[in-house]
């Protein structure tokens, strides 16, 4: 193609400059100025497609999203909410697709105005293949997340602004977007903020406690493992991570069974022998206890087999040049041993602290959360997740649960800030790329 | 003090020992308790024994011959989610480490932040718009449903895992083979798939055990008894009546837990290691 290199005129004249805004104006029309007309047409053949099958629902689905259905009956605000962050994800993916026909057209006018020739189709296209992949890779991914993972969050986090609950509920009654209502209730009104203290501070111990004593107990006895003078050190690591093998579920309930205090084998048959009967199930304090040691018990062999991983790669020769120095047990464990196995583990332990703050499984399996506990809408060992679920699928509190949900949420994303800070990987991310 | 160092050392290592012996105990005591009581006649817990005088194996049979136990149809449902779930998740979550780990695009960076994070959300704060979701495209009350939650939520940790492993294998590879003039799918094919076997084995394995053993999501999506999975059949069976059928949960139980414990000790180095090189080297 003959071009001839034109003298850089300013303003809208300029090839690059009229190529974005005609792309602007109507995506692949910059291309089309550019000459490349496959890729013209093609965007927009995918435009008008994507304008003709999606425009009706991103309308009413934004329309929903503000006003949550006009008529009861008629109008069912839930589903017009979901819809409307279907809507806003939908639309971000059109502009996504927008923005990327206009720094296109751009990207082709400067090659142009550089004098340099179209490419033939087939370039053009491994081009396009060459630069796309990535984003083909994770196509599927994505969309499963956005709509498995993203979504929902989304929808719990606009639940926490609503009205929703068991006697507000569509389609009989319209939902109405209440602001930050359920946050100030949760504060102020006696029956939440007693119970939400009383949860939360729980939710602490249990998380700080139960975490710290499974990551004490396996870091000791990693260390003893590890010990020179100790033999059958395969028999006794097997034997220490048997609680990991078997699944937590099956685990759990043989707890539950052995603390029953009518029939479990923990009051029947050990502790009569000290004349004992202690109410696992029943007194909030001690069904407590009993948590905390379970949840010591299936959680430390994980921390154990990663500690044990990590021990065996502390270099020697430091271990060494200490006792060439004279220096104690004690010193070596606190300056070379810790520093060491928390350096290279320490992502994975702040994982710990947040799967124990979000422990469902123990909580809801050993005990359904309880002893109830007069006036509140929690039992005595309910942590934040166990009572949401309580909240959501038991009393339909939606708006509640959720709001409670988002205040996890940003207690989670401490948990996860300290891991950024903590995680090896973007210290190297200059050096990768 | 005049001992010497020879019998102190002896009576430390002693002590570990004997340290070592009440962990086993403390280990063996619950799970051995749940293999006396399968073996217990009768389904009345208040007159087991943890030695029965006559141990019997009528639970075991009563799971598989009973025409009023749904255990077989448990299994296999179990089965069909784990076997679909493990290959799905490979295929998923391998691609999208492939491009986070080898790839420069827009996102890349805020895609890995938004995996650590999203790793720490429990599926179950989205549990109501999950089963709008699900409600509205009709797989409420089926596998499938089951199926497509557990592939997207396990996304996040599983792809900052082998992207971590992906990470290790070293670059020269990939560019050598780009050079003989391989494709991104062919060095993805017979460069990297081969060698990140150990931790794709770590991650089927997992997505394999994961229905298994989750019981929350079942109980969820599913509500009727031919649908459910192990976990939540199980669970369903002592939840109503926690006393009288503790003995033929334990038999059910037992019969997950061997394998999978069998499994999990057999592999659980190449984990190890899965997880401190991926998760800690980044």
């Amino acid at each position: 193609m003959a071009h001839k290199k034109k003298k850089e005129s300013p303003g809208l004249k300029r090839p690059r400059h009229l190529a974005t805004l005609l792309s602007v104006l109507v995506p692949g029309l910059g291309q089309l100025y550019n000459r490349r007309i496959l890729k013209g047409i093609l965007l927009m053949v995918i435009t008008v497609s994507f304008l003709i099958t999606t425009w009706n629902y991103i309308d009413i689905g934004i329309w929903g999203l503000f006003t949550l259905g006009t008529v009861p009956f008629e109008h069912h605000s839930i589903q017009l909410l979901l819809q409307g962050l279907i809507a806003l994800i939908v639309l971000i993916f059109g502009l996504t697709i927008y923005a990327y026909n206009i720094m296109d057209a751009r990207r082709d006018a400067i090659a142009r105005e550089d004098g340099m020739p179209n490419p033939p189709l087939l370039k053009a296209t491994a081009d396009f293949y060459d630069r796309g992949f990535p984003y083909f890779m994770i196509l599927p991914g994505l969309v499963m997340l956005i709509f498995i993972v993203v979504l929902p969050l989304l929808f719990m986090v606009s639940l926490a602004f609503t009205d929703y609950n068991q006697y507000n509920a569509p389609p009989r009654n319209l939902l109405n977007w209440v602001g930050f209502d359920n946050f100030v209730n949760l504060f102020k009104l006696d029956i939440w903020k007693d119970t939400f203290f009383n949860v939360f501070t729980w939710t602490i111990v249990w998380t700080v406690v139960a975490t710290s004593l499974q990551i004490g107990l396996g870091f000791f006895l990693a260390l003893l493992v590890n010990d020179k003078r100790i033999k059958f050190k395969r028999t006794i690591r097997t034997v220490l991570i048997l609680p990991w093998a078997v699944p937590a579920f099956v685990s759990i309930l043989i707890f539950s069974a052995l603390f029953n205090p009518t029939f479990g084998a923990i009051n029947r048959d050990i502790l009569s022998q000290f004349e004992l009967m202690i109410p696992w199930l029943s007194d909030p304090f001690w069904a407590k206890i009993a948590l905390i040691m379970i949840q010591t018990w299936l959680g430390f062999p994980f921390v154990f087999a990663l500690f044990t991983g990590v021990l065996q790669s502390v270099p020697a020769d430091m271990y060494e040049a200490a006792d060439v120095d004279g220096g104690t047990r004690w010193q070596k464990l606190k300056h070379i041993t810790l520093p060491h196995v928390l350096f290279a583990t320490a992502p994975l332990l702040i994982m710990q602290y947040a799967g124990n703050f979000n422990n469902f499984n123990i909580i809801y399996l050993f005990n359904e959360g309880g002893p109830a506990v007069r006036g509140q809408s929690a039992g005595g060992t309910d942590i934040l997740i166990s009572w949401v679920y309580k909240l959501t699928f038991e009393t339909n509190n939606y708006n509640m649960a959720a709001a409670i949900t988002i205040i996890m949420g940003i207690l989670v994303m401490g948990f996860a800030f300290f891991q950024f800070r903590k995680t090896a990987a973007f210290k190297e991310e200059g050096e990768r790329y | 003090m005049a001992m010497k160092p020879q019998m102190k050392s002896r009576i430390e290592v002693t002590f570990i020992y004997i340290f070592f012996a009440i962990m086993f105990v403390v280990i063996g005591y619950p799970l051995f308790w749940a293999i006396m009581m399968s073996v217990n006649p009768g389904t009345n817990m208040l007159v087991t024994d943890l030695f029965p005088d006559n141990p019997t194996l009528e639970h075991y049979k009563w799971l598989f011959t009973s025409p009023s136990s749904d255990y077989l149809i448990w299994y296999k449902n179990s089965l069909f989610v784990a076997i679909l779930n493990s290959v799905g998740s490979v295929v998923i979550t391998s691609l999208v480490a492939y491009a986070f780990s080898r790839y420069k695009f827009y996102g890349r960076k805020y895609g890995l932040y938004m995996f650590l994070l999203l790793q720490m959300f429990p599926a179950l704060m989205g549990m109501v718009a999950l089963y709008i979701l699900l409600n509205t495209i009709g797989l409420t009350d089926s596998l499938w449903g089951l199926l497509l939650i557990y592939l997207g939520g396990q996304i996040p940790f599983n792809a900052w895992l082998v992207k971590g492993y992906f990470d290790t294998i070293p670059k020269e590879l990939d560019e050598s083979a780009k050079i003989d003039g391989a494709g991104h799918l062919k060095i993805f094919w017979t460069i990297m798939l081969p060698l990140a076997k150990p931790i794709l084995a770590v991650v089927a394995l997992f997505n394999f055990m994961a229905p298994f053993m989750d019981f929350l999501l079942p109980r969820i999506v599913l509500t009727s008894p031919e649908n459910f999975t192990l976990a939540l059949g199980l669970f369903n069976f002592i939840n109503d009546q926690f006393s009288t059928n503790f003995t033929r949960f334990a038999a059910g139980a037992i019969l997950i837990a061997v394998p999978i414990a069998l499994v999990f000790l057999l592999l659980q180095r190449f984990l190890i290691s899965g997880l401190t090189s991926g998760a800690t080297k980044g």
